[in-house]
């Protein structure tokens, strides 16, 4: 049974999501959902502390041996992502079990667990994966069911922003399964590690770098690097909060994890940054992905888009470590990762319980919510905190080692963005605080706090996001050691 | 036999290439949400095109186990594509029906019209 957990992770969501449509009873599906989510949980950190001692875990489906069978195979790398994911999974699902009443009617939330628990296998199944065209048919797994996730809210606007959202998706995923068509034809197998070895020897074709191009672009509007994020800010606004809270702290965390896995070992750093010379095009690209998109949410007045492009920026952050091309670099970009999966979901759970109870995410609803809802608003807080990098919070941690990977790679003009970054930021959540604290309301409403099932797991991804940042030795110890095994 | 002989010297990916670009091409031009999805499907297809002519070899068979034959083309692509077809079938009857909804909602389906519906940046 132990044996088996990387498959069962990824295949028990995905049984269980048409059990949950057959069903029909709302009540049923919410208690597998939990079920199957705290699984993947319990699952996923098993992999973890397996997996924290180095081992890496080889797992044939089906007994067939690696070149003719699809094989999973999980790094540290893939079990902290499986981790961070099955975690805001969990806390994803819990929370929507009582908010979903107020956005989705109730006799469809079988369909939404279904799409939920799917969406979840999808993206375990792109880490544990170690074929390329399996991991195109999980990528399109997971955008498949996120797409019709964003739809599910009631809002109209979901709709336009869902089928936005399908079109850049498509195309990106097309563009993945090209590369992954030039590859093939390079190497002749679509086992990555057969393709890793293989690939030096053809490093010059204009076929390798044309895959290499195309791979880039398709995964950069999956991961919604700058200027390829125009269908993250309708997407994450528009969403049902969960859903917003769900996409924004995986789907482009576990693309980003694609990412670093693509070219880190498939390519190889020195496809990637000795011949290609790609830290030219996504440094200045993450450096503007910062201050634009940080520019952009100061003059949100819609709180969750504001959070959306700030989603932008700290992509940019991650992509910003990883073009500095070191291994300071790399592991400064897994920990901010890390940290920031955790926060900006918290913040769009705690946005959910400010909707819940006033209705909209708008900035005239915050004016006096410190009093209204003190809980929330202190999540909320210590959020932002998080963004801007305040001690304490795991931004503080993962900053502070972005900025040290920069100076000792000799990129001031990094440095100084990242700092510039933090204070955009600052003025972005400055905004909101103020809001919450010193302005009061016009219509003296005294609304009570959101229930203790929505607070609950708000407070679950905030307190992983501050244990990062008061105790930041084990995740600083275990992206270094990532960082070694990928450089 | 004469066309059989200009059929194989064509190179055909600039085939794949074209009609990738044509695809390409109407997903961004035009503003009509169901010729948007046309534009998708060939854009789509242009790869699957590429991945079966990827797989063939010169004088290579169906893949069978014969005797008198030993070159065959690579079944691997054309098993792989079968997949992606279905993904793409997935994809499109989510798009369509993504379609009827904002026809429900927004009482069109051209995108400039609702964007002006939508006064507020997408």
């Amino acid at each position: 049974m132990l044996a088996h957990i990387p498959i069962l992770i990824v295949v028990l969501p995905l049984v269980i999501a048409p059990v949950c449509l057959l069903f029909r009873s709302p009540e049923i599906s919410k208690l597998l959902a939990t079920i199957v989510s705290l699984f993947c949980v319990v699952g996923s950190l098993f992999l973890l502390d397996i997996t924290f001692s180095g081992t890496i875990i080889n797992y044939e489906l089906g007994a067939w041996e690696p070149p003719w069978g699809i094989e999973y195979k999980i790094g540290l790398l893939g079990a902290l992502i499986a981790t961070i994911v099955s975690i805001i999974g969990f806390a994803c699902v819990v929370f929507s079990i009582t908010y979903n009443k107020h956005e989705i009617h109730e006799e469809r939330s079988n369909k939404f667990y279904a799409l939920l628990l799917l969406c979840l296998s999808g993206l375990l199944g792109m880490i544990m994966t170690n074929d390329i065209f399996n991991l195109f048919v999980f990528l399109e797994i997971s955008s498949l069911s996120s797409y019709a996730l964003v739809a599910s809210s009631q809002k109209p606007k979901a709709l336009w922003a869902a089928y936005r959202y399908l079109i850049a998706g498509t195309i990106g995923a097309t563009f993945i399964l090209l590369s992954i068509g030039m590859l093939y034809m390079m190497t002749g197998t679509l086992n990555m590690d057969d393709i890793s070895s293989r690939l030096p020897d053809v490093h010059s074709s204009a076929t390798t770098q044309a895959a290499f191009a195309f791979l880039t672009v398709g995964l950069s509007l999956k991961v919604a690097l700058f200027p390829l994020h125009f269908w993250l800010p309708g997407a994450y606004t528009y969403a049902p909060s969960p859903i917003s809270a769900f996409l924004a702290g995986t789907t482009t965390k576990v693309s980003l994890y694609v990412f670093i896995k693509f070219f880190f070992s498939l390519f190889g750093t020195e496809l990637t940054f000795n011949e290609i010379n790609f830290e030219y095009i996504m440094g200045p690209l993450s450096a503007a992905a910062i201050i634009l998109a940080s520019l952009s949410a100061i003059y949100q007045t819609n709180i969750k888009r504001m959070l959306a492009y700030s989603s932008i920026a700290q992509l940019g952050y991650m992509t910003l470590g990883i073009s500095m091309a070191t291994k300071e670099g790399l592991s400064a970009s897994i920990i901010h990762l890390t940290q920031h999966a955790f926060a900006k979901s918290a913040l769009f759970l705690a946005l959910g319980c400010v909707i819940f109870k006033l209705g909209s995410a708008n900035l005239d609803n915050l004016k006096g919510l410190g009093r209204r809802m003190p809980i929330t608003t202190a999540a909320i807080i210590v959020g932002g905190l998080s963004m801007i990098g305040i001690p304490l919070t795991g931004g503080f941690i993962s900053k502070w080692y972005l900025i040290q990977a920069a100076m000792g790679a000799d990129l001031w003009l990094y440095a100084v963005t990242i700092v510039l970054g933090s204070v955009l930021a600052l003025v972005y959540v400055g905004r909101v605080v103020e809001l919450a604290f010193f302005k009061s309301s016009d219509e003296q409403l005294q609304l009570g706090e959101a229930p203790i099932a929505l607070q609950a797991p708000v407070w679950l991804l905030l307190i992983a996001n501050i244990y990062l940042g008061i105790f930041p030795d084990s995740i600083i110890s275990v992206a270094r050691y990532i960082a070694e095994g990928l450089f | 036999m004469q066309i059989f002989n200009i059929a194989s010297e064509i190179n055909y990916y600039w085939g794949v290439i074209i009609l990738m670009m044509i695809g390409f091409y109407i997903v961004i031009g035009h503003s009509n949400l169901i010729k948007k999805l046309v534009g998708l499907s060939i854009f789509q297809s242009a790869i699957f095109i590429f991945f079966i002519l990827m797989s063939k070899v010169d004088g290579g068979t169906a893949p069978i186990l014969a005797e008198e034959y030993n070159i065959y083309s690579n079944p691997l692509p054309h098993v792989l594509i079968l997949t992606a077809i279905v993904v793409s079938i997935a994809t499109t009857s989510l798009a369509l029906a993504l379609v009827v909804r904002i026809r429900e909602e927004f009482k069109t389906i051209d995108e400039k019209a609702i964007l002006e519906i939508n006064d507020d940046e997408f």
